[in-house]
């Protein structure tokens, strides 16, 4: 008798600690692999991407946000109204926010947060989104008037970038190891060097998210990753760093690919005003002497988008210019004999450590040799490649990715490195900011993308991909990255 | 042996402030502004100098030098560029991890290869011996990376008995920090473990052949007891200065092994700083890995002299 009660007692026991096993095999918890980690965690002042990835729309939130498609909805700011002039935005905030420690949110914060952005001595580094701002004031409790010197057309977008996200004076001195937000997530600890844990903030004002706790993991060797994610250990891993690899994921049933577009438009970048580039003509041939599909398959795996302009095909406003640079070496040929290049010459390509200009620069280099152009690689560091390239504009030609969102204004700065000097263009991008009409806006970029693509301005490559890994059960994952985050209020475990 | 010390400790100190000279002019060379490199290349002058200011970079070099080694001797290592938290503390957080790895690899490799060593002398010229020399060989030959890489495909992949890297810290318990580490530590320890077992070996049959070893067997003491009790002290010297190399290498070289299994320990601490051109974080780790070097170096000065009777009387 006394046997069957202990092994009664005991099988019991075993189905309840099994139970407990099943129920704490969590999903509701995710662990989410990142190859580089976070300086700190104030999005506000460092341009580390990392940063966004760990707190944007999880911890922080501003008045606006971008959702995983690009589009830019409501965030802390429920309604806005535009004076006639442009010049005055009122915004009315939600009532219901409380910031994680327990303060309400109100419209004193917001000033604080844009006054602080744009201050004199702030080491925001995204500075120029603020610049147009001439006052911000506090109308009532939930109401912030912001007053602009002239019209323009991106605020709404600015304004829902990482670095323009709410903070509270009460706690802006611990910022950096202590965010304090009003995001669906609690920050609850940063193992330096290991790993960031969140937990889900009880008194969020939206919708509740389908996790409970969620942890980034970083891990920056492309092969540990890959270990990482095929041993289990963690669930997701964003931005997968070994692309070599994405195939076997692929083919493994516990595994699927998310691949979507990122803002990162790929460029050989032109040095306008150096000879012989100053010659039309010749950066015409550069266009058709590249085949850029080989570069996607030499240089990225596969993964990527050919680009004719600088814009990024996911956004509505994109127009397909490919056309304009077609793979077609003999009339790159031709084009450079009408310049008076019979003979071809040579050209400096300098590139960065990425490996899509290392291994983009060497497929290059041999595809212009085939035309007649010489390009003399030299390889250098990002410090370097500052110095010489960026600042000193000392370079034929060179390789790198632009990952800021809607960047195409760079073209209308004459003393940017590319040097390109249009003032019909920087006409059109002054009367773009100044216009907030959604049609003729999209005009307007349309419009801008053919100026620089039928003045091949430089050699548009392609677009960088998004390629991330996960197990098969996590859903809600951003294909797209129209802005650097890894948004957990959408992310959910499928049953 | 006062006197032996006090030299050693002398030249510990003018070898501590030469490397400090050095260390400061080298990364102060380097080319590379951290206040840019933090604020990426759409960031407006102003915010780069306002930075700058913050970080205390506009200051002379020589101040910086002297505020630097100023606050090393009372403890104060800076604060950091990216992080903006005390380097003390970071530091201090990160030898919780290299540490004990460094004492796990060592602690396995001294006992793998002191009666590996001790068995290949024994049998010198065998069968037992050729085996050892084959397998130190390749101990030696092999990367540790990639046997770390294999033991990850192995253990973490295949069986599942460990996981692929990563440290939950000593809060979440003492086993399963020394389990995470378990891998990273025999990875370390294998091929340290061949060439001490080699040293080893060399060093006791050169003692083998010597006239106090006949004498003793002369006595009537077995082979083992000879061994044990009159050579293995008179190998020790090689293989003490050995160990020692291989301590200070464990805890400055094992930044390979830190990466591929994501540990958050001193090495990676200097890579990832290297990167960011967080000049101070780096400064403030090569010197104190330069003084544990020149420490652990002085360890075994001292080592000598407790195991050599030589050395104490002369001195």
């Amino acid at each position: 008798m006394p046997q069957r009660c202990t092994t009664r007692a005991f099988t019991s026991v075993l189905a309840l600690i099994a139970s407990f096993g099943t129920a704490s095999a969590a999903e509701t918890d995710i662990t989410i692999g990142m190859q580089l980690e976070p300086p700190h965690l104030d999005p506000t002042s460092a341009a580390a991407g990392a940063i966004d990835n760990v707190v944007y729309s999880n911890i922080f939130e501003g008045l606006t946000r971008f959702m995983g498609d690009g589009s830019v909805v409501p965030g802390l700011a429920k309604s806005w109204d535009i004076s006639d002039d442009g010049l005055r935005y009122t915004f009315h905030l939600r009532g219901d926010v409380q910031f994680h420690d327990g303060t309400a949110m109100d419209a004193a914060d917001v000033k604080f947060s844009l006054d602080r952005a744009r201050a004199e001595d702030s080491t925001n580094a995204q500075k120029a989104l603020f610049a147009g701002i001439a006052d911000v004031a506090v109308i009532d409790p939930l109401t912030v008037a912001l007053t602009l010197e002239a019209p323009n057309g991106n605020l709404l977008f600015n304004l829902a970038w990482g670095d323009a996200v709410i903070v509270a004076p009460e706690t802006i001195e611990t910022i950096k190891s202590n965010p304090v937000g009003t995001g669906a997530f609690r920050f609850v600890n940063w193992v330096q060097g290991d790993r960031i844990d969140l937990a889900r903030n009880g008194d969020y004002w939206g919708t509740a998210p389908a996790l409970e706790a969620a942890t980034f993991k970083f891990i920056s060797d492309p092969t540990a990753a890959f270990a990482a994610m095929m041993s289990e250990d963690i669930d997701a891993f964003q931005t997968f760093p070994a692309p070599e690899n994405l195939p076997q994921f692929d083919a493994d049933p516990r595994f699927k690919l998310l691949i979507g577009s990122t803002e990162g438009e790929t460029i050989l970048s032109t040095n306008n005003k150096m000879p012989p580039f100053d010659n039309k003509l010749v950066r015409q041939a550069l266009a058709h002497a590249i085949d850029r599909q080989a570069i996607i398959d030499g240089a990225m795996f596969g993964y990527g988008t050919p680009i004719g302009s600088h814009f990024a095909p996911h956004n509505p406003a994109y127009i397909d210019l490919t056309g304009n640079s077609a793979y077609d070496p003999a009339k790159a040929k031709a084009l450079l004999v009408e310049a008076g290049f019979a003979d071809g010459f040579t050209t400096t390509l300098k590139l960065p450590p990425p490996s899509y200009a290392r291994r983009g620069g060497e497929i290059i280099a041999a595809q212009l040799r085939a035309v007649g152009i010489n390009a003399e690689i030299s390889n250098l560091e990002w410090a370097q490649w500052l110095e010489q390239v960026f600042r000193g504009k000392d370079y034929g030609l060179t390789i790198v990715s632009h990952t800021e969102p809607m960047d195409i204004g760079i073209y209308a700065r004459p003393e940017y490195y590319f040097q390109y000097d249009n003032p019909a263009f920087q006409d059109l991008m002054t009367r773009l900011t100044a216009t907030a009409d959604p049609d003729q806006r999209r005009a307007m970029l349309q419009e801008a993308q053919t100026i620089i693509s039928t003045d091949y301005v430089n050699g548009y490559l392609f677009q960088l991909a998004a390629t991330s890994v996960a197990k098969t059960g996590v859903q809600g994952m951003w294909l797209n990255a129209p802005t650097q985050a890894i948004d957990l209020t959408g992310i959910s475990w499928a049953d | 042996m006062l006197r032996y010390s006090l030299k050693r400790l002398l030249s510990l100190v003018i070898s501590l402030v030469v490397a400090s000279l050095i260390i400061f002019a080298v990364i102060e060379v380097a080319p590379g502004d951290p206040a840019r490199f933090m604020l990426g290349i759409n960031a407006q002058p102003d915010t780069v100098a306002a930075l700058r200011a913050e970080l205390g970079l506009d200051v002379p070099k020589t101040q910086r030098y002297l505020a630097w080694v100023g606050g090393m001797l009372s403890g104060d290592f800076g604060i950091s560029y990216t992080y903006r938290v005390p380097v003390g503390q970071m530091i201090a957080d990160r030898m919780w991890v290299s540490l004990p790895l460094a004492l796990m690899a060592l602690t396995l490799s001294t006992v793998i290869a002191l009666p590996v060593g001790l068995y290949a002398a024994n049998r010198r010229g065998g069968r037992g011996d050729m085996a050892v020399m084959g397998l130190t060989q390749l101990g030696i030959a092999v990367p540790n990376f990639w046997f770390a890489i294999i033991l990850v495909v192995i253990f973490a992949i295949n069986l599942r008995w460990f996981s692929a890297g990563g440290f939950p810290g000593w809060d979440a318990g003492l086993l399963i920090g020394l389990k995470a580490l378990t891998l990273p530590a025999v990875a370390l320890a294998l091929p340290q473990a061949a060439i001490l077992s080699r040293v080893m070996r060399s060093a006791l049959i050169d003692i083998l052949s010597e006239d106090f070893m006949r004498t003793a067997r002369a006595k009537g003491l077995t082979r083992q007891q000879t061994l044990w009790r009159h050579g293995l002290r008179n190998a020790l010297i090689p293989v003490l200065t050995i160990m020692g190399l291989q301590f200070s290498f464990l805890l400055a070289g094992a930044i390979i092994i830190e990466q591929v299994f994501y540990l958050p320990g001193l090495g990676r601490l200097v890579f990832q700083s290297i990167s960011q051109r967080d000049l101070i974080v780096v400064e403030s780790v090569v010197m104190l890995l330069v003084f544990a070097v020149i420490v652990v170096n002085f360890a075994v000065d001292l080592a000598y002299a407790a195991v050599d009777p030589r050395l104490r009387s002369r001195l």
